[in-house]
């Protein structure tokens, strides 16, 4: 049972790293611990959170990039369990890295990198029409198509992203995980590449979901937003909503924290900054992942970790006191 | 008299390639206790700027030219012996990776006694003391157990506010930061601006914060210099920078970010690609990239110019709105 609207769904998914403590030793570090949530089709999630709290290592589990440690992945209202689902899936789905150079090999031209996914899913009848996709796909992401046999460390930063682009679009895939895809570029570059996302979504019927820790640039380009923090989802909802009016303690400092480039609204703003760092994810506290830096914490909160509940419609939220606090 | 004169500094590196003219003519005074903000894209010269300052410049980097004063002291030419005295003492620096200027073979307690020892008239059990009680500062718990620690067991957030201790054992009169938050997540970034904040009115230090995050700008500086390719394209209050920008370049960054308010709108990009400072136009360096560009900005630079008493920017577009607005008075 599924919702068809949802092109993309996640149920209960988990996944650990293994790590070495000591000799004989080891331990599960819950990259990502029980998450569930549902990407509409056609719109744009945003994923954001702190440095190390899972946001990759969901991106890259919901692609089957990683083997799920527990839980179930929805494509198109289908669940993804044999190899050939997952053979399939991997053709209608792409990921884009934030430094598609480095992920790359340089002795590879342009025109490899771009026609490697076509080359390992065949989609092509002969070199012919192999080359006039490519040459497509680079006119699409504005890259100039007299260039495809150059390599990729000849390109700057922002063409260089375009080239990941394209190499991400070779297979026409439904569904694009971005992983901080502009974090890299400079800012005047940045606009460049966010407005392309925004051009090729609407051609293409792309659903994204989009990484990044600039939160202006996640508002600008998300229809709803996801914030994790420790390997877990603690609030989604409408992009404007949830930077708005956040709800769960965590996003509230996170949203206040955004650096607005607005004097006057930057002079005004009440941060709410927080104390302490980050837990290690190998150590998380009891109950809720937040409770050691949270300004509300209680009690209860070590006891059981707070379930992502629907407070108001659409709007979802993980925290026992949210009523109180809000 | 200002804390710190720059004027007309001339920074170049040797390299096979060519000579590379890193800062072209930069100019500014910073008054104490303001924060000054320097901003640009990558490669403008923002931070060879700040070297050029402390005089901390590659082996083949050298200035060329121009004038750096502190209190009215010439420094340029003056010496390793007075540059000694003057980094840690006067001026200080953060860098973007902290990683690369604290050792990781030395406790955290040792780097930071050693700093105070080197600047400042204290004996071994001061200089202890003083670091403890900088690391309370930056809000480091239990600071007599952080100072036995090394590096790499504190968290980058931590590490940070540590090259911020270091930096300010010595209570310099400027502190520079160099993209001092860049590699940091928002909450703690914002931890750590605060902090920069309050101190710098506790102590009523002068900062120099170098970003390329306008955001960071926006809540931190008093004064903004932007830069482009090695000279100052405008400088002058936040508010006028943000508000009434009168340089092209800065205009077109203003519209290529995402702000709270254009949620709806496209993002309007700069196009073309950043400058080569190889290859430098003959004109107005933003001239390739520039929407507005005229005859005249390809022929020839335009000197800076004031715009009010707070607001200075080296644009075409102002001479010319300047001699629309003559004639029209003539006219009328
Ligand atoms: N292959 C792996 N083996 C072991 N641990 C891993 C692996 N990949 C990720 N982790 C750990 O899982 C946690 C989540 O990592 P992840 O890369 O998903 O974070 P992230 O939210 O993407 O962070 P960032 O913003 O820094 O990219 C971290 O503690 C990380 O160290
Ligand atoms: N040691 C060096 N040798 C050659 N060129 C350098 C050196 N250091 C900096 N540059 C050049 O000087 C210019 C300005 O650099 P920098 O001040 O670091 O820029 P940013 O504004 O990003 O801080 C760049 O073109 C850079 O490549
Ligand atoms: S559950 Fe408790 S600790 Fe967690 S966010 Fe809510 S109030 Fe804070
Ligand atoms: S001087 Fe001319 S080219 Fe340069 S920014 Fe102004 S209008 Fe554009
Ligand atoms: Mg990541
Ligand atoms: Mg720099």
């Amino acid at each position: 049972m599924s919702n068809m609207e949802n092109l993309v769904e996640v149920k209960n998914l988990k996944e650990y790293f293994n790590i070495t403590t000591g000799m004989f030793q080891s331990k599960p570090l819950k990259a990502v611990d029980d998450v569930s949530f549902a990407i509409r089709k056609g719109e744009t999630l945003g994923l954001v959170g702190e440095s190390g709290c899972g946001k990759t290592t969901v991106g890259r589990t919901i692609l089957h990039l990683y083997k799920p440690t527990a839980g179930e992945i929805w494509f198109k209202g289908k669940k993804i369990e044999t190899k050939a689902d997952i053979m399939e899936y991997r053709k209608k789905s792409a990921m884009v890295f934030q430094d598609p150079y480095s992920s790359l090999n340089p002795r590879m031209t342009v025109s490899d990198i771009i026609g490697e996914p076509l080359d390992i899913h065949k989609m092509y009848a002969d070199k012919a029409e192999r080359q006039e996709k490519i040459l497509e796909l680079m006119n699409r992401v504005g890259l100039n198509s007299e260039h495809a046999s150059r390599y990729a460390h000849e390109f700057s930063g922002g063409q260089r992203q375009r080239i990941g682009i394209a190499r991400a679009l070779a297979t026409s895939p439904e569904f694009v995980v971005c992983d901080e895809p502009v974090s890299a570029l400079d800012v005047s570059i940045q606009a460049q590449v966010i407005n392309m996302f925004d051009e090729l979504q609407d051609q293409m019927d792309l659903t994204y979901l989009f990484i990044a820790h600039d939160l202006l640039v996640v508002r600008h380009i998300s229809d709803r937003i996801a914030v994790m923090y420790l390997g877990k989802m603690v609030e989604l909802a409408d992009a404007k909503e949830i930077y708005d009016h956040p709800l769960h303690p965590y996003s509230k400092s996170l949203m206040s924290a955004v650096p607005v480039p607005d004097p006057k609204i930057a002079r005004a703003n009440q941060r709410v900054v927080l104390t302490g760092d980050i837990p290690s994810p190998l150590n998380a506290p009891s109950g809720c992942p937040f409770r050691t830096r949270c300004p509300y914490a209680c009690d209860a909160c070590a006891e059981a970790m707070p379930e992502l509940k629907e407070v108001s419609p659409g709007h979802f939220v993980a925290c026992h006191r949210v009523a109180e606090i809000n | 008299m200002a804390l710190l004169e720059v004027r007309d500094l001339h920074t170049a590196f040797t390299t096979p390639a060519g000579t590379v003219n890193a800062v072209n003519g930069v100019s500014f005074n910073l008054e104490r206790g303001k924060v000054l903000g320097i901003v640009g894209e990558s490669g403008s010269g923002k931070s060879v700027t700040a070297y050029s300052i402390m005089q901390i410049l590659e082996k083949n980097g050298k200035i060329v030219s121009g004038s750096v004063k502190i209190d009215g002291q010439e420094l340029v030419g003056a010496g390793e012996k007075v540059m000694k005295t003057v980094r840690g003492n006067k001026i200080s620096i953060i860098f973007q990776d902290p990683m690369t200027s604290l050792n990781p073979t030395y406790t955290v307690g040792h780097q930071l006694t050693e700093a105070i020892l080197l600047h400042t008239n204290r004996n071994k059990k001061q200089a202890y003391d003083r670091a403890v009680e900088m690391l309370r500062l930056v809000n480091i718990n239990e600071p007599h157990k952080r100072m036995k620690q090394y590096p790499y067991e504190f968290s980058g957030g931590m590490r940070q506010r540590i090259m911020i201790a270091m930096a300010l054992a010595c209570e310099p009169d400027i502190l520079i930061a160099d993209e001092p938050t860049t590699a940091l997540d928002v909450t703690i970034q914002a931890q750590i601006l605060e902090l920069m904040k309050s101190l710098q009115e506790e102590l009523g230090m002068a900062i120099i914060m170098i970003t390329h995050d306008l955001g960071v700008v926006a809540q931190m500086c008093d004064e903004v210099i932007v830069m482009y390719a090695g000279s100052i394209c405008e400088q002058g209050t936040a508010d006028e920078i943000f508000y009434n920008p009168r340089h092209e370049y800065t205009k077109g960054l203003m519209h290529s970010i995402p702000t709270v308010n254009n949620d709806d709108e496209k993002l309007e990009p700069i196009s073309g690609t950043p400058i080569d400072l190889l290859n430098m136009p003959k004109g107005c360096p933003f001239a390739p990239r520039c929407d507005a560009a005229m005859k005249i900005c390809l022929r020839e630079r335009c000197q800076r110019m004031e715009i009010n008493e707070d607001h200075a920017a080296a644009c075409w577009m102002n001479v010319k709105e300047q001699m629309e607005q003559e004639e029209g008075g003539e006219e009328a």
